[in-house]
């Protein structure tokens, strides 16, 4: 009892680390100014640059934007590229992640099929114009076979742009799905399935329910990569017209009227439209069991 | 209405064979259970016996021989359609489903009205006493609450056939001896055959009526565990239940009759022969608790260690010749003391060949 009537302060190091900071949280710095430089600051600077605009209140930009069809037009063209994009990306991944997931050789075909995350939208888009355009392979073929009389236009249009879109975004969504439907425990569906659930049962009693939390986030990641869609919009879209994506307007808005303040406002409302199509599937998502996908002790 | 096992009489594995590649992990397994019946597959792991599980389950495909429920062949049928109950190692629960919907799930597949699937968990969570547990979800349950659904989920749909796969291995040592004793009544309620896998041998005596003993992909023994415990057929399943002592000896005269005499590290000893002997090298089989201290015993040997277990002194010693011997004594020998053993002449099994 030697001890008892010495109350002592503890050191402000041994408080801190109660408070679970120690030397360690230190690491944490670098990542934190990366962040501060290459996205906040910049962020700030677009969103206050984005309320003074050449002309007009703070809030002209916003009611120009708003205000006038070939700006505002863009958003819808924008999600009805990249929303179909995504959900056909994620209808394609889960099929394909449910069977590689159980192949020995996992790692050869995963790697083919990762084969174009490496080669960007640009080069995705000239092999679909090589194959798909006007003088492409596909078209020639046909004439020569005489089933067409004329080239069938299947790029320099929507559907090039989403074509291009799903095959650049596939391999990133697969990638993130296989990691979802491999934490699934192979047990549960051997249980479901002595329980008397077939195949489609098993999926959607199962499966599905165990993936869908995983699957709200993989739609996030990559509808914001599609949404951001500039490239092959211009390259096998038809950027006057019907694939006129908003990356497109504030591209202009910046290197052909040299408007930066309406620029900022267009990234401004790009942001936002992200965000709330991020938070409603994440809202969505807290709908699902989020809990780890085992079936008891391992 | 209770949930009791659908009629059948016989369920009949004939040569059953699974291979995976160019390994035979299943060499033509031939068995018979009847309705009713409690059997054990007992045997190291690596030897087939879950494999053997999941083959009668549907989960694997065989690769030659049939599998049939009285008189209707089944292997061929997937999981889904054999109807049978299955309780997993890792219990495998539905962790996004409450207690309720998992032991309804069978139900729910088999489009039970809902009033008769809630009657039914009710009921079967009554069976495996987890009466207030039905809204809760797997993650919140302890491991042998969850084991207990697991059972529910698995006997709720009146299968004829429960099985389960090492279902205690992941239990602590006393919640295992409830549950075994748990077990044993919910398959007396049903009346439904019940095929249990282990490794434990204990396990494996205390549950069941008879035990098959496996062996790289064999079946080596099938017996009451009367028969095996005290009568194992050869020397590996003697090994596997409990005979720790395996010494060469040489038969003395013919083998013939109830009783043989043996020469063992150069004293005569009479022991029980187990199968026809042939002259020559034989080995004994004795369990460590049979083997004691005697004053005429035929066995010297030093004693190198003893360790107290409550109820008797076990320890180990040495003979001259370098064999070890697990012995049981009743009061403290000190290591260093050197000692004659032997043991009862119907407790030392004669197996013919060398050891």
């Amino acid at each position: 009892m030697t001890g008892a009537a010495l109350p002592r302060r503890p050191g402000l190091r041994e408080r801190l680390a109660r408070r679970g900071l120690d030397g360690t949280t230190l690491l944490v710095l670098p990542a934190a100014l990366a962040i501060l430089a290459l996205f906040v600051y910049p962020f700030i600077e677009g969103l206050v640059l984005s309320f003074l605009p050449k002309q007009g209140g703070p809030l002209a930009n916003y009611a120009k934007f708003f205000g006038d069809p070939y700006l505002w037009k863009t958003i819808p063209t924008t999600l009805g590229l990249a929303i179909p994009a995504t959900l056909a990306n994620i209808a394609l991944s889960v099929p394909v992640a449910l069977r590689v997931r159980r192949m020995k050789r996992q790692r050869l075909l995963t790697t083919i099929l990762v084969i174009p995350i490496t080669l960007g939208t640009v080069l995705v888009a000239e092999g679909l114009l090589n194959y798909l355009g006007p003088q492409g392979w596909l078209n020639r073929t046909l004439m020569a076979l005489h089933l067409i009389d004329r080239p069938v236009r299947l790029v320099h249009n929507y559907w090039g742009v989403l074509w291009s879109l799903v095959i650049a975004g596939f391999p990133f969504t697969f990638l993130l799905t296989l990691s979802y439907v491999s934490g699934i425990d192979p047990n549960l569906e051997r249980a479901a399935a002595t329980l008397g659930a077939g195949p489609r049962a098993r999926f959607r009693t199962v499966l599905l329910p165990l993936m869908a939390s995983g699957l709200a986030i993989t739609f996030c990641l990559s509808f914001v990569q599609a949404f951001a869609v500039y490239p092959s919009a211009v390259l096998v879209g038809a950027p006057a017209g019907s694939t006129r994506v908003i990356s497109i307007a504030a591209f202009q808005a910046a290197y052909e009227v040299y408007d930066d303040s309406l620029a900022s406002s267009i990234a401004m409302i790009m942001a936002a439209i992200q965000l709330v199509i991020v938070v409603l599937v994440l809202a969505g998502r807290s709908l699902f069991y989020r809990g780890p996908a085992g079936g008891g002790k391992g | 209405m209770a949930i009791h096992s659908k009629d059948f009489r016989t369920l009949r594995l004939d040569g059953v064979q699974r291979d995976f590649g160019a390994f035979n992990a299943l060499k033509g397994i031939s068995l018979t259970i009847a309705r009713g019946e409690f059997v054990a597959l007992l045997g190291p792991s690596g030897c087939g016996k879950s494999t053997a599980l999941n083959c009668v389950a549907g989960l694997l495909p065989l690769t030659g021989g049939t599998i049939s429920l009285d008189d209707r062949r089944i292997d061929t049928l997937s999981p889904e359609d054999r109807g049978f109950g299955m309780v997993f190692q890792n219990y495998a629960l539905f962790p996004h489903m409450s207690v309720a919907r998992n032991v309804g799930f069978g139900l729910a597949m088999r489009n039970e009205p809902r009033a008769r699937i809630a009657e039914k968990v009710a009921e079967a969570l009554r069976l495996v006493r987890l009466e207030g547990q039905a809204d809760k979800l797997p993650g919140q349950l302890s491991g042998g609450q969850q084991q207990r659904v697991a059972i529910a989920r698995a006997i709720v749909v009146a299968p004829p056939l429960v099985m389960m796969d090492e279902p205690l291995s992941n239990l602590d040592a006393k919640l295992r001896l409830e549950m075994r004793a748990e077990i044993r009544r919910i398959h007396a309620h049903l009346g439904s055959a019940t095929i249990y896998v282990t490794h434990d041998q204990d396990e494996a005596l205390s549950l069941a009526d008879r035990i098959v003993v496996m062996r790289q992909g064999e079946v080596r023994q099938v017996g009451t565990p009367e028969e095996l415990y005290t009568r194992p057929a050869t020397v590996d399943v003697a090994e596997f239940m409990g005979f720790r002592n395996m010494l060469p000896a040489t038969l003395d005269g013919a083998g013939g009759g109830a009783r043989a005499r043996v020469t063992v590290d150069g004293a005569a000893c009479e022991g029980t022969p187990v199968g026809p002997l042939a002259p020559g090298a034989v080995t004994l089989a004795i369990r460590p608790e049979d083997l004691r201290p005697q004053d005429d015993g035929p066995l010297a040997a030093r004693v190198d260690q003893v360790e107290y277990r409550g109820r008797a002194f076990f320890g180990i010693a040495t003979t001259p010749a370098g064999t070890a011997l697990h012995f049981r004594a009743p009061s403290r020998v000190e290591p260093g003391t050197a000692l004659r053993f032997g043991a009862d002449p119907d407790r030392i099994l004669i197996y013919g060949g060398a050891a």
